[in-house]
């Protein structure tokens, strides 16, 4: 409970004595490069994969004649959309994104830079990490709409190069009985899982005590308490807005 | 000049200051002597912000930083400078940058303005071509110098110093020492140094604050401190044999 509180305090504190709004512009901008473009070639990787995967397993489970091809591809869609871009994306977000903020943190905190910040009459949590939360919370819903695109993108060549489904039953079943809120459900996930990460693994770094040995351990326990929020959230999402 | 009057500060119950009242002089180096573990660092930080004391007042020219305004303790931030242990350098930026950040966030002056009085404090702390140079490639030595130039980029009247020799090998510990004393007459600032290094002591102790488990035991001048009768202070000071032989003949 007194970490819980700690860490209520610490996002409060992000918005108390801010810097010039130019300020936080240039630093949003480069936080952006850091989480958003440079998760684009992981997030890319795994994204077709996870479509190429999840195609040919869907079509090995569903032997029987009576079910028709393009159920693959609608099986395939509802996954992306629903838990793989949004939920799986988001533990790689926290392994990649999360421990590269809590260590960056706990190094400037370890080395006295945070301290050099405030010795000027900085407000350290707003300089550093309202830039780092705005970021994330603005790349990573991007991340998993061009995730869920190139997770169909690799579950359509992968089922078409093997002769698992046609291409045209592919693309039937992703367009068949599309429902436009599973999107609006998964941008709603992204939203909340970027900020719990981004949120979780600043207030690990910026607390580190020690030395490059504790740097090591906030990096982790950010990774490993901000997969856990991020799993308990997507479980309260689910039943607040589908069940 | 700086006043403390009667600071504690304790950590998870433990008490590492107690009832610590002092002044520090404009345009002296003030030093805060001990030895290892005894809360010299701790009272800087209590003095500069970092920490809150439980008990106790800090007050800058009359100003008090503890129970003043929000406004007061911000033009007070902004009068201060700080040298730290490791130079605190911001891995991420230059040289040229990280010397003008406190201009770029404290000030509006115009960017060639900026970069001139960059190019100056590097030239007073004898570093020239290393601008666009990063923390990572320069030496420990030149960290403190960049440090020390950061500190002073924006004229300030206090200047706070936590051991800024350590690390470093004995001749380049002296010249930060002689630019942080030529820095404190020439500018007339307020300066505060953490040390444990007996040579900082002599060399530059205009007036010095001896700490021992968190109380203070002594206050006086360099002259003073070779004489003092207190066993404590003298362990403390006579603890190399170079010591004793130069002052215990």
């Amino acid at each position: 409970m007194r970490s819980l509180g700690k860490y209520v305090i610490f996002m409060g504190s992000l918005f108390t004595r801010r810097e010039t709004f130019s300020t936080y512009i240039r630093l949003i901008t480069q936080e952006c490069i850091n989480v958003g473009y440079n998760s684009l070639f992981i997030v890319g990787i795994v994204s077709v994969f996870m479509g190429a995967v999840t195609t040919i397993q869907t079509a090995f489970n569903l032997v029987s004649p009576f079910i028709p091809d393009y159920v693959i591809s609608l099986v395939v869609r509802d996954m992306a959309i629903l838990e793989l871009s949004p939920t799986i994306i988001a533990i790689i977000f926290a392994g990649k994104v999360g421990s590269s903020i809590a260590g960056e943190l706990g190094t400037m905190r370890i080395t006295e830079q945070i301290d050099a910040l405030e010795v000027m009459g900085i407000n350290a949590s707003s300089y550093l990490v309202l830039p780092k939360v705005i970021a994330c919370v603005v790349m990573y819903p991007m991340l998993v709409i061009l995730s869920i695109f190139l997770i169909l993108l690799g579950g359509y060549f992968a089922g078409t190069l093997t002769g698992i489904l046609s291409s045209v039953d592919y693309l039937y079943g992703i367009r068949y009985e599309f429902i436009e809120f599973n999107i609006t459900f998964a941008v709603i996930k992204a939203l909340v899982f970027s900020f719990l990460i981004a949120s979780i693994s600043s207030y690990k770094g910026f607390f580190t005590t020690g030395g490059s040995l504790e740097v090591g351990k906030a990096s982790t326990s950010a990774v490993t308490n901000s997969c856990i929020a991020v799993l308990l959230a997507d479980y309260a999402l689910a039943q607040l807005l589908m069940g | 000049m700086i006043e403390i009057n009667n600071i504690s500060k304790s950590f998870k119950g433990k008490q590492v200051l107690f009832n610590i009242s002092g002044t520090f002089f404009k345009g002296k180096n003030n030093l805060i002597i001990g030895s290892s573990g005894t809360g010299k660092s701790v009272l800087l930080k209590n003095i500069v912000g970092l920490f809150t004391p439980d008990l106790g007042d800090v007050k800058y020219n009359e100003r008090s930083f503890i129970n003043g305004s929000e406004q007061d303790r911000k033009q007070i931030r902004r009068e201060i400078g700080m040298l730290f242990q490791g130079g605190a350098l911001f891995d991420s930026k230059n040289i040229e940058e990280n010397v003008k950040f406190p201009l770029d966030i404290l000030t509006d002056f115009p960017e060639d303005e900026k970069i001139d009085r960059v190019n100056f404090c590097l030239e007073r702390v004898g570093l020239v071509n290393i601008n666009k140079k990063m923390p990572s490639e320069i030496s420990g030595g030149m960290k403190k110098r960049v440090g020390i130039a950061r500190a002073i980029v924006n004229k300030p009247n206090y200047l706070f110093c936590d051991e800024p020799n350590s690390g470093l090998d004995p001749q380049t510990g002296i010249k930060i020492d002689n630019l942080i004393k030529e820095i404190t007459s020439e500018y007339l600032i307020t300066t505060i140094i953490v040390t444990h290094d007996m040579n900082s002591v002599i060399e530059m102790g205009d007036h010095i604050m001896f700490l021992l488990e968190g109380k203070k035991l002594w206050e006086g001048t360099n002259d003073e401190i070779t004489k003092s009768d207190i066993k404590e202070l003298n362990d403390f000071v006579f603890a190399t044999q170079l010591m004793k032989q130069m002052y215990l003949r």
